[in-house]
């Protein structure tokens, strides 16, 4: 893959994963009528009113009503269908828990729980924000976690979702997100994208963070230093090689993630640089373990530290 | 309605099936309470009102058996055990030993058990699911549910009376199993239930209270339920009596769950016994 062509964007383009989601999933419900979508109350919010105008049939708006959604959702994928369920990444993990982790992820059933508005995204405060969604999704047993990183990858995502496995949960922002691929690629579910290559550190991203990964490596780059970047879009199960090659090709790792740093990339990478007994400079960054205060995502970003600059000041004080 | 020689029938296999939920009582804890309350009901559906083919369990024509209050799983492992989906002596052999698939709660590693359950208040928005999937699909198999009264506490099952009225899944139908006592005592006391048949009235359901321990009753409630097409779910309130047909253990919360030993299991197995005998004027 080019790898230049992600180094050279100027214009920031941003779209929203929502759209594009809305969209695809409309288009390959169109291809394949085992697909099923629920939401509790918020299909104008996550667009899945799209799939709702093209195939009524099969869409199920169940109100405001997550726990019971789970249920529904476990009950028609028993019976063959593949449920798209999307609601907000805090309602679907901590509303829902026990029914996605009892109902959906004990008998490994096909549901694809697409959470909007994770982290900050929504700047609404503690009760939207999907802050812990990502350590609880990836302590559950047969759960895969995902989350893209672009809004055009969620596309991707989906279409590789129907043929994989088990439950998913995948998960997007609140839209407005900056377009990372700038051309087409080649998607897989459990395999990293390296969207620049480097030797002095690797700074390791997820969702809305390889932007800012991207644009810290540019700085970096201003002042010597060749960070590498990986879009790590999935947490569970994570590309352990990569993370190793890393670690040992580049002797330093900055994770960064829209998430608080317990539980989430950060520490899936600590867990394989620990147990292959690699010693290497680290840094988590993250929302750090705070509930985040109110702000629009891109102030929250640079006040907790992990936005362009602050990962940018983070890479510098660890190769000081 | 069912003749004399299937309701007789009946009483014979629901006579039955409480000494195997005793043996297996005998084997390891179980909620024999509340497995025995149940007896009736799982006799009547396993035995009359469902059809399945325990050589092929997945079957799509099947129609689906839910069994919300998981912990009454003795019931339906003797069910279908006694359905033929495998023997008794596997059962019984197996019981709670490591790596088994019969826990104190069903994992669907059984034959027959359709999705694990266990924590309370899940089944009926499963079964909701499983519901609306034949809608879906266009098939005329029903969905049984089978829900503990205090179950009947958890919010989602009224989430669940919610939606399944509203998709007009009249393919559904749900047991509650009205013993009148949870663990820690009686629902009423614990937290109100009723007037119970009046909240699923106004939830648009169909509603029958029955006994839940005639199977005459119970055969009469499968008779007369709406068409599977129809637009409204039914739920059977079935009063019935915790720890039914064994006399030390009715209505005493202290046999929500646990073991006997073999004495027991002989007196309780000879009153069942007994019992019968009078009921047939032997």
């Amino acid at each position: 893959m080019a790898q230049e062509t992600f180094q050279l964007f100027k214009l920031i383009e941003k779209i929203s994963a929502r759209e594009v989601y809305g969209k695809k999933l409309a288009e390959i419900g169109s291809v394949d009528d085992r697909i099923v979508v629920l939401t509790a109350d918020l299909m104008r919010s996550n667009k899945t009113i799209d799939f709702m105008k093209a195939h009524p049939e099969r869409f199920f708006n169940t109100g405001i009503a997550e726990q019971n959604m789970m249920g529904i959702a476990a009950g028609l994928a028993l019976e063959g269908k593949i449920p798209f369920v999307s609601t907000m990444a805090t309602f679907a993990t901590m509303r829902a828990c026990e029914q996605v982790r009892t109902d959906i992820c004990y008998p490994k059933l096909k549901v694809r729980i697409v959470a909007t508005h994770g982290g900050l995204t929504t700047g609404a405060g503690p009760t939207h924000y999907g802050q812990e969604d990502m350590a609880i999704m990836r302590s559950l047993p047969n759960m895969t976690v995902i989350a893209p990183g672009d809004p055009n990858q969620i596309g991707k995502v989906i279409e590789a979702s129907i043929n994989w496995e088990g439950p998913m949960y995948i998960r997007i922002g609140r839209g407005g997100e900056p377009v990372v691929y700038k051309e087409d690629y080649a998607y897989q579910i459990g395999k990293s994208i390296t969207v620049k290559e480097g030797k002095d550190i690797t700074l390791i991203a997820t969702g809305a963070i390889v932007f800012h990964a991207l644009a810290a490596a540019e700085k970096l780059a201003k002042d010597g230093i060749q960070a590498r970047v990986i879009d790590m879009h999935t947490i569970k199960p994570i590309d352990r090689e990569a993370i190793i090659k890393a670690a040992k090709e580049t002797g330093a790792i900055v994770t960064g993630e829209d998430h608080n740093i317990i539980g989430g990339l950060g520490t899936a990478v600590a867990e394989v640089l620990a147990e292959e007994r690699i010693s290497c400079k680290f840094k988590r960054l993250g929302i750090p373990d705070v509930f985040g205060v109110y702000g629009e995502p891109d102030d929250l970003y640079h006040k907790y530290g992990y936005d362009s600059e602050g990962i940018y000041s983070s890479a510098k004080s660890l190769l000081s | 309605m069912a003749d004399k020689s299937t309701i007789e029938r009946l009483k014979d296999q629901a006579c039955e099936m409480r000494k195997n939920m005793l043996k297996l009582c005998h084997v390891g804890a179980t909620h024999i309470g509340g497995d025995l309350s149940a007896a009736d009901i799982l006799t009547v559906l396993f035995h009359y009102a469902m059809k399945y083919d325990p050589k092929n369990p997945k079957w799509e024509g099947r129609d689906r058996f839910i069994l919300s209050k998981g912990h009454a799983a003795g019931a339906l492992y003797t069910s279908l055990a006694m359905a033929g989906y495998f023997e008794l002596d596997y059962l019984f052999n197996n019981y709670r030993k490591l790596d088994s698939p019969f826990g104190e709660h069903p994992s669907d590693k059984v034959p027959g058990v359709e999705i694990p359950t266990g924590s309370l208040g899940h089944g009926l928005s499963i079964s909701t699911g499983i519901a609306l999937a034949a809608r879906l699909n266009k098939k005329n198999h029903r969905v049984f549910a089978l829900l503990g009264d205090g179950e009947s506490q958890e919010g989602m099952v009224w989430e669940a009376a919610m939606a399944a009225r509203h998709y007009k899944l009249g393919n559904l139908v749900a047991f509650i199993d009205r013993n009148g006592l949870s663990l820690d005592g009686e629902t009423e006391k614990l937290m109100r239930l009723e007037p119970l048949a009046d909240k699923w009235k106004a939830f648009g359901w169909n509603v029958m209270v029955i006994d839940g321990h005639s199977i005459e009753q119970i055969v009469n409630a499968i008779d007369n339920l709406p068409p599977v097409d129809s637009d409204t779910p039914t739920v059977i309130i079935a009063k019935t009596v915790k720890g039914k047909g064994v006399s030390c253990m009715e209505n005493d919360v202290n046999w929500h769950a646990g073991s006997i030993d073999a004495a027991l299991l002989e007196k309780c197995c000879a009153e069942l016994d007994e019992a019968r005998k009078r009921e047939r004027g032997e």
